[in-house]
């Protein structure tokens, strides 16, 4: 279903000036924030965000209302984080809000950190994004020459400081506890939950209340219209609206926010409204429905609406809000080497299985992709998943402490399930040319053509000279 | 090379400042150096060792799991062309061969003349917008092989300096906390000490229960 | 694991393990309390002595809390009641081989050349579990081979499993985090920032943890094969720490230590000290058999007889001289306890001398180390205690006694105040450090717990730091006090003093007292020391007991080293005996013990080598050494553990006991002992504090972890088995009884009362030293790696000595007029020495720090022994 409803969190994108402060300001910013210290105890904002529902937009789904009341009572200090290290593939929404509205982030967290108690604020960007670093920290300092944030903010009690902080190219520094490592100025390496829930001990050891940047950007509006009028919109456990990137081969990839659990993967597919369809008329062949980490979707799965609930019953995720398509021209395993080396190349190398398996699986479909791949392969690659993720279900059960290596084990599940023929033309056509040509087996050296994927570093100093 | 010049230690002394704790600055203050020389010297790391508290082999220990940070010399514009999946599907890996032939150089090399280099890239957020690339982290978006072109060409003719830094600045807006309007740094030690924020008392019983 | 012979806990949680209902402790961990239960889960990144990091994944399995099972680390997870763990399911045994196999695709099979070859858990995982054929067709991880990341350990990234061990113990246990992660992925590595090697002194621990044979000992490397090893547990006594070992040694050589954890002690680590200066007993330069000076002056092998004839003669000669005044004995803090307790016997009970000193003026006097109430290791450690640091750089001085203090302070919340003059490797565990004028540490005692008295200015601390410290001792409970020195080139005096002080102001304080050499405390309990008899009897109050047992005793107390060496230089000793001793380097005061050892007319040596001293003797009596002898030591907390032969003496060097044994016959007198077992019953017999250490006790499975001394009053005077089990048990407590007093009342068989034990008295509080304006006072501190002979015949470490500079505050250094780093003139008015001089902000001004007994710099022709403090002058003119 389509609906017309009015844009929450990407209400601004279309005013040139929206990441200024005048911007915001001029059109209603910060009021939220007023309306809070004001008048508003702690309690009752936790109350009002827990009423609306509003689910972690980060990629777990996890109600944002219900986090906040996690930390243990009585444990000071406690800190607020913001994720905004967006480096899921296919995910493309938190940039934008970081850089066309950072204000509404900030006024977002400064209500937050209101109402957990939280003595002090850090929005944490991914590094590669200097425009969004740029708008955030131009929007910091104006926030506080404003009296928006810092001491006695607009005259209350209430004070904070909100921190940037900048992470330097680390896919796993998105999931929370990695983080938290990150902004100990540590390795990204997650850590182990139980006992490292953050709300528990996170940041310093202390609760750290760990929120993505487009579930805090809902925060002003629902404090400012109630969460009534946000539980209004969207479905069952999908409540207010969501924001979707739609990438890969359609006619009109693009950004769009919707109501959240009612419009179908079909609307924001095919829409002339939203993606428009699959380009050059071309047949869909596959589509992921929620960034990398999700298993595929096909056909059958274009009329389930954008809703956790039934397209996790339905054996995939939503996650970040990620869609991306690929017609029927799309070498399967290809687009499912892209994905797993992507697991590889950022697995932190903390857990055996994903260090040492996911790369042995980007090797293996190296190694097919190459032309020297064996009929037995196809048991091992599915072997190997099954050792990092024991009986490959969804949702995955892991030998791994956070779910990146299972991740890998997705789009070889479902493009081996669904495309098995193109894994065994690959070997049939490798066998066929070894028979006429026998060539000895040296997949390793292929490794060289992998686009310079080794990257730059190799910080080998080994000698101590 | 290379330990902080005097001007970016008072930066980085800046940036530490705004943490609990010392450390957590490291990520930034790798970025100041690299930002200073256009990638991370051996000197560089010892000297932030010293001003956070920790060893070398600590900062290197963080500094080696960041893809951004260089350890060697690399060009004046670092071009990542995106080769993830949505990219991919849209000619990522084509863009990328066009780039390493128009250059002559693989990727993960820099150019003799020492001004790009060309890297391979997981997804930048950009999917919408594939293929796309950076250069120096700018974005560019839906790139073509005419389009790469004329970028290499803008670039070499200097007409980007305004939009493209050298490698290693990134935001050329710095946070700055005025002293003034500073709330608090808080340590876990003496945050644990005090007990609860400060202000949280002040709405224990709230004078107007607005709207409620 | 001591952890797996501990009792069932009493407050118990059910779990269900393998289908099993086991009582695991509160707060236990699944995989500790599967092991407890005989079911041992596979492991590489967990080790019991450090925080569990859950990543090698190859613990993982099923684990029920009421939610079905999951694959969980179950090095992670603390039981909770009801638990349901299946280490034996397909499930679980899938996903562990999984983790194996993934383990062994980029691990070399290198098995048969490498070191850890044979005790390697992945080789064995891998041979029992693991995947016949490897699956792996693709080629391996390569990397350089084995890299130095430091003088003593290689790294081979090849093996590396990434079990984070060596990380972690180099950060978390030892605070030097030298070698560290880099890079990320499947590009991960372990490795040292470039030119900054893994410089720790705890650097052989991460050899021995890790679970394969990444890491490994530069002197060990392909010297043996684990299965040709014979191995015997023993105590390290290399210093009084008394770290628990295991000898390893193949065809009669000794091919390395390697920690043994025991709980009261050191945890399985070591020092790399203690660990590889085995090489000193294997030297060339050891002494094989004895010698005796030839009419040319060169030392010539002489047959035993020959030579214990000639050492007879020599002690012969002396009492002829000047009756036993003019005999006297140096050192033995080396000797095993029964070898300690012959030479006593020797000198005090046949010989009739009581110059007696097992120290040599660089401890401190027997009254303190053994009367001072005492704390164990444990004590001082003790969560949430709060502990004074009176003394010398544990670091430096007592390696694995700085790891279990810095374990508590970080880990289990104890609060240390250090008093020191400089600030050192102890400080940044310190909640206050109070830095004070040398020679005025009980200046700061007063001032922590009474105000300053007019004049004074509490030995100059900062009035913020004493706030602190005061403030901190007031909310806190007694204090233990770990009591030392901390300059050589100050008396022992202060140090007394300063427990004094501290003794008046909170009488319940408890010490432990950091001496450095191996087995000094054995050695004073023994007797060694100036009025002194064995088991801690004073001479007056033991005269009467031991009388009748011995066949004399002295008439008067005698000198102590000082004494000793000064009597020599003045002709008054005719014989001096050097057990192991080299007053030439380790005595503070150079010229003094070169003027004794060239004016005493006959030196006689036992020794393992021909020091610089040892070149003065006529007879020289090769003396067996550690790993060679039967017996037990004595720790600095009184701690009695045992000491195994491993190997055979070299040539026909021989135990000390029995050394002098064959004097006392050849001075007329039988010592009546065939045996150390011997010697241990006459001990037990004799020496009050010993009362009631049975051998069946010692060898007790209980006494394990060794006995501290004196045993608990019931069990002294009931030595039966049973008791003596829960003596051993209570062991550490036994310290916390009035150690002076407990004996007392122990009834006797025959005769004499048994004498009660030494009880520290204190004296006159001292004033503070003056100090002229133009001098310095000297602070002479110890670095780990010196000049000492055992660091200097190990190969290995005799280059990691480091070397000193004179360091001084910039004020006093504004005054010299020349840069800092020039090399200068130091004085005293006894001697003087070149030394290049460095302005250090951490140095008090008036002060000037050097460290002692390195190359170039002997700081010991600067002190005189009879001073209370070292004064020195810097002369800028002359260069
Ligand atoms: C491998 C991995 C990567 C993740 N990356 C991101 C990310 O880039 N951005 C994000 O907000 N959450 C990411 N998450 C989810 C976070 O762990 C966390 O659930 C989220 O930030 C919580 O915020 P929310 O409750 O507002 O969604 C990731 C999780 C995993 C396991
Ligand atoms: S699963 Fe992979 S990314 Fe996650 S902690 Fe383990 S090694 Fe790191
Ligand atoms: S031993 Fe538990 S994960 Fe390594």
């Amino acid at each position: 279903m389509i609906t017309d409803v009015e844009p929450i969190i990407t209400a601004r994108f279309d005013q040139p000036d929206a990441h200024t402060i005048d911007g915001y300001e001029r059109t209603g910013g910060y009021q939220a924030l007023r309306q809070v210290l004001a008048s508003w105890s702690p309690a009752r904002v936790a109350e009002e965000i827990k009423d609306a529902s509003l689910l972690g937009r980060g990629g777990a789904g996890f109600p944002a209302g219900v986090k906040w009341g996690f930390c243990p009572p009585g444990v000071w200090p406690r800190y607020l984080v913001v994720n905004g290290d967006e480096s899921e593939p296919g995910t493309y929404k938190d940039r934008l809000l970081l850089e066309r509205d950072p204000h509404q982030l900030i006024e977002g967290v400064l209500i937050a950190s209101y109402a957990v108690g939280a003595a002090q604020a850090f929005i944490y960007i991914r590094g590669e994004m200097a425009l969004a670093q740029e708008r955030m920290a131009q929007a910091l300092n104006d926030a506080y020459a404003r009296g928006y944030i810092g001491k006695n903010i607009l005259g209350s009690a209430f004070s904070i400081d909100v921190v940037m902080a900048w992470g330097a190219g680390a896919y796993i520094v998105g999931e929370e506890t990695a983080l938290i490592e990150s902004l100990e100025g540590n390795r990204g390496m997650p850590r182990l939950k139980p006992p490292f829930f953050p709300a528990a001990k996170g940041l310093y050891m202390q609760p750290t209340i760990v929120n993505n940047v487009e579930t805090l950007s809902n925060v002003p509006w629902i404090v400012r219209h109630g969460a009534a009028k946000f539980t209004a919109l969207g479905a069952e456990a999908s409540k207010g609206t969501r924001v979707f990137a739609v990438s890969g081969h359609v006619n009109k990839p693009g950004v769009y926010e919707v109501e959240f659990g009612v419009t179908t993967f079909r609307d924001i597919i095919m829409d002339p409204a939203y993606a428009g369809g699959i380009r050059d008329g071309n047949q869909l062949k596959c589509f992921i429905p929620g960034g990398a980490s999700a298993p595929w979707f096909f056909e059958e799965h274009l009329d389930l609406p954008l809703e956790k609930g039934t397209v996790d019953r339905a054996g995939s995720m939503l996650g970040s809000g990620a869609i991306v398509v690929m017609d029927h021209t799309t070498d399967a395993v290809k687009a499912c080497m892209a994905v797993v080396r992507f697991f590889a190349h950022e697995s932190c190398g903390k857990c055996t299985p994903c260090r040492e398996g996911t790369t042995w699986l980007e090797r293996i479909l190296r190694r097919i992709l190459d032309g020297y791949g064996r009929p037995s392969d196809l048991d091992l690659l599915m072997d190997v998943a099954d050792n990092i993720s024991p009986g490959i279900a969804w949702p995955p059960k892991q030998t791994t402490i956070c779910p990146l290596g299972p991740s890998a084990v997705s789009p070889l599940s479902s493009a081996l399930g669904r495309f098995r023929g193109e894994f065994e033309a690959y070997i049939a056509r490798a066998e066929a040319a070894r028979a006429e040509q026998p060539v000895v087996l040296a997949g390793a050296h292929a490794h060289a053509h992998d686009h310079g994927h080794d990257h730059d570093h190799d910080h080998d100093h080994g000698g101590h000279h | 090379m290379a330990r902080l010049t005097p001007e970016n230690e008072i930066l980085a002394r800046e940036i530490i400042g705004r943490y609990p704790r010392p450390k957590s600055a490291l990520i930034p203050l790798l970025h100041l150096a690299q930002e200073q020389d256009g990638y991370v010297t051996d000197d560089a790391m010892a000297h932030i060792a010293e001003l956070v508290g920790v060893t070398s082999a600590e900062v290197l220990g963080t500094c080696s799991f960041y893809e951004m940070f260089k350890l060697h010399p690399c060009g004046r514009y670092v071009i990542n062309v995106c080769t993830n999946i949505a990219c991919m599907l849209c000619g990522g890996d084509e863009l990328l061969h066009h780039a390493e032939e128009t250059l002559g150089i693989t990727a993960g090399a820099t150019t003799p003349d020492g001004l790009f280099t060309i890297e391979a890239v997981e997804c930048i957020a950009a999917c919408t917008e594939a293929p796309a690339l950076q250069v120096n982290y700018r974005y560019r978006y839906k790139v073509d092989n005419d389009a790469f072109d004329s970028l290499v060409d803008d670039l070499r003719a200097g007409r980007l300096n305004d939009e493209i830094p050298p490698h290693g600045t990134l935001a050329r807006v710095r946070q700055h906390i005025p002293d003034d309007k500073r709330a608090f740094i808080v340590s876990p030690e003496e945050a644990a000490a005090a007990g609860e924020p400060a202000w949280m008392h002040a709405h224990e019983t709230p004078s107007v229960e607005g709207g409620a | 694991m001591t952890d797996t012979s501990e009792a069932p806990p009493v407050d118990g949680v059910p779990v269900t393990i393998d289908g099993v209902e086991i009582l695991a402790a509160k707060g236990e961990l699944i995989i500790d309390a599967a092991e407890r239960n005989g079911v041992y889960i596979p492991r590489f990144c967990y080790h019991p002595r450090m925080e569990p990091v859950g990543m090698c994944r190859m613990c993982i399995a099923e684990v029920d809390t009421g939610r079905g099972p999951a694959l969980q680390p179950t090095c992670m997870l603390e039981c909770t009641p009801g638990m349901v763990v299946h280490t034996d399911s397909e499930v679980t045994k899938k996903a562990q081989e999984g983790v194996l196999e993934f383990l062994l695709i980029n691990h070399p099979l290198d098995c048969p050349v490498c070191d850890k070859g044979g005790e390697c858990p992945l080789q064995d995982q891998a041979v029992s579990h693991g995947p016949g054929e490897s699956r792996f067709v693709e080629e391996k991880r390569h990397k350089e081979k084995p890299i130095p990341v430091s003088d003593l350990v290689l790294l081979d990234r090849e093996r590396c499993i990434l079990c984070d061990r060596c990380t972690r113990f180099a950060k978390d246990v030892a605070g030097d985090p030298l070698i560290h992660f880099i890079n990320r992925g499947n590009n991960t590595e372990v490795n040292t920032f470039p030119g900054e090697p893994f410089a720790s002194y705890f650097s052989g621990n991460t050899v021995q943890i890790c679970p394969v044979g990444a890491l490994t000992s530069s002197d060990y490397r392909f010297k043996a094969r684990p299965w040709d090893l014979e191995k015997t547990e023993s105590t390290c006594t290399t210093c009084a720490v008394g770290c628990r070992v295991s000898i390893e040694s193949s065809r009669n050589e000794v091919l390395r230590y390697q920690g043994v954890d025991i709980d009261p002690v050191n945890w399985g680590w070591l020092c790399d000290k203690g660990r590889y200066n085995l090489a000193a007993l294997d030297s060339e330069s050891r002494l094989r058999d004895p010698l005796v000076k030839g009419p040319g002056g060169a030392f010539e092998v002489a047959r035993w007889s020959d030579a214990l004839r000639a050492a007879a003669n020599a002690i012969q000669a002396g009492l002829d001289a000047g009756g036993p005044g003019a005999v006297a004995f140096l050192g033995g803090a080396r000797l095993t306890n029964e070898s300690a307790y012959a030479f006593t016997k020797l000198a005090k009970g046949v010989i009739g001398t009581d110059h007696v000193d097992c120290q040599l003026a660089d401890g401190m006097p027997a009254e303190a180390v053994l009367g001072l109430p005492k704390a164990t290791i444990d004590d001082v450690c003790a969560p949430g205690g709060t502990v004074l640091l009176i003394g010398p750089d544990l670091k430096e001085e007592l390696p694995v006694l700085f790891l279990r203090l810095r374990h508590a302070v970080l880990r289990d919340g104890v609060r240390l105040v250090q008093l020191t003059s400089v600030p050192n490797g102890c400080s940044s565990l310190a909640s206050v450090v109070l830095q004070h004028r040398p020679g005025e540490a009980h200046e700061v005692v007063r001032a922590l717990f009474a105000d300053i008295p007019a004049g004074r200015d509490g030995g100059g601390v900062n009035p913020q730091a004493l706030d602190q410290a005061r403030a901190l001792l007031r909310s806190a409970g007694d204090p233990t006090a770990i009591l030392g020195r901390q300059s050589i080139a100050e008396g022992a005096e202060w140090v007394l003093d300063a427990a004094t002080a501290l003794l008046d102001a909170a009488p319940a304080t408890r010490f432990l007292t950091a001496v450095r050499r191996g087995n000094t405390h054995g050695a004073l309990d023994m007797g060694m020391a100036p009025g002194l008899l064995p088991g801690r009897a004073t001479l007056a109050e033991g005269r009467d007991w031991f009388a009748p047992r011995w066949p004399t005793v002295p008439a008067a107390a005698g000198h102590d080293a000082v004494g000793i060496l000064q009597a020599a230089a003045a002709g008054q000793i005719h014989t001096l005996v050097l057990l192991g001793a080299d007053p030439l380097t380790d005595f503070p005061d150079r010229q003094l013990a070169a003027r004794a050892l060239s004016t005493v007319p006959n030196l006689v040596a036992v020794d393992l080598y021909i020091t610089e001293s040892v070149q003065h003797a006529s007879v020289v009596l090769a003396a067996a050494g550690f790993g060679e002898i039967d017996g037990t030591t004595t720790n600095l907390e009184g701690r009695v553990s045992v000491l195994n032969q491993k190997v055979t003496p070299p040539g026909t060097a021989r135990a000390d006991w029995e050394i002098a044994a064959e004097l006392a016959l050849r001075l007329g007198s039988d010592l009546q002992v065939e045996s150390v077992d011997d010697l241990r019953a006459e001990m037990a017999e004799l020496a009050p504090s010993w009362a009631g250490v049975t051998d069946e006790l010692l060898f007790s499975v209980d006494a394990a972890d060794g006995v501290v001394l004196p045993l608990p009053t019931a069990t002294a005077t009931e030595p039966d088995a049973a008791d003596a089990d829960a003596a051993a048990a209570e062991g550490q407590s036994a310290a916390e009884g009035e150690a002076g007093e407990s004996d007392a009342d122990t009834p006797a068989a025959t005769g004499p009362v048994r004498p009660g034990l030494v009880s520290f008295a204190g004296g006159e509080p001292l004033d503070p030293p003056a100090l002229d304006a133009y001098s310095l006072r000297l602070i002479a501190t110890r670095t780990l790696y010196d000049q000492g002979t055992f660091t200097q015949l190990t190969p290995s470490l005799a280059g990691l000595a480091p070397g000193t500079v004179l360091r001084v505050h910039a004020y006093d250094h504004d005054r010299l007029g020349v840069p800092s780093g020039t090399e200068l003139r130091v004085k005293t008015p006894i001697g003087s020495v070149r030394a290049v001089v460095v302005t250090d902000p951490a140095v008090l001004r008036g002060t000037a720090v050097a460290v002692f007994n390195q190359p170039d710099v002997p700081l010991n022709e600067l002190i005189d022994a009879t001073q209370r403090v070292t004064d020195v002058r810097i002369e800028a003119g002359d260069r």
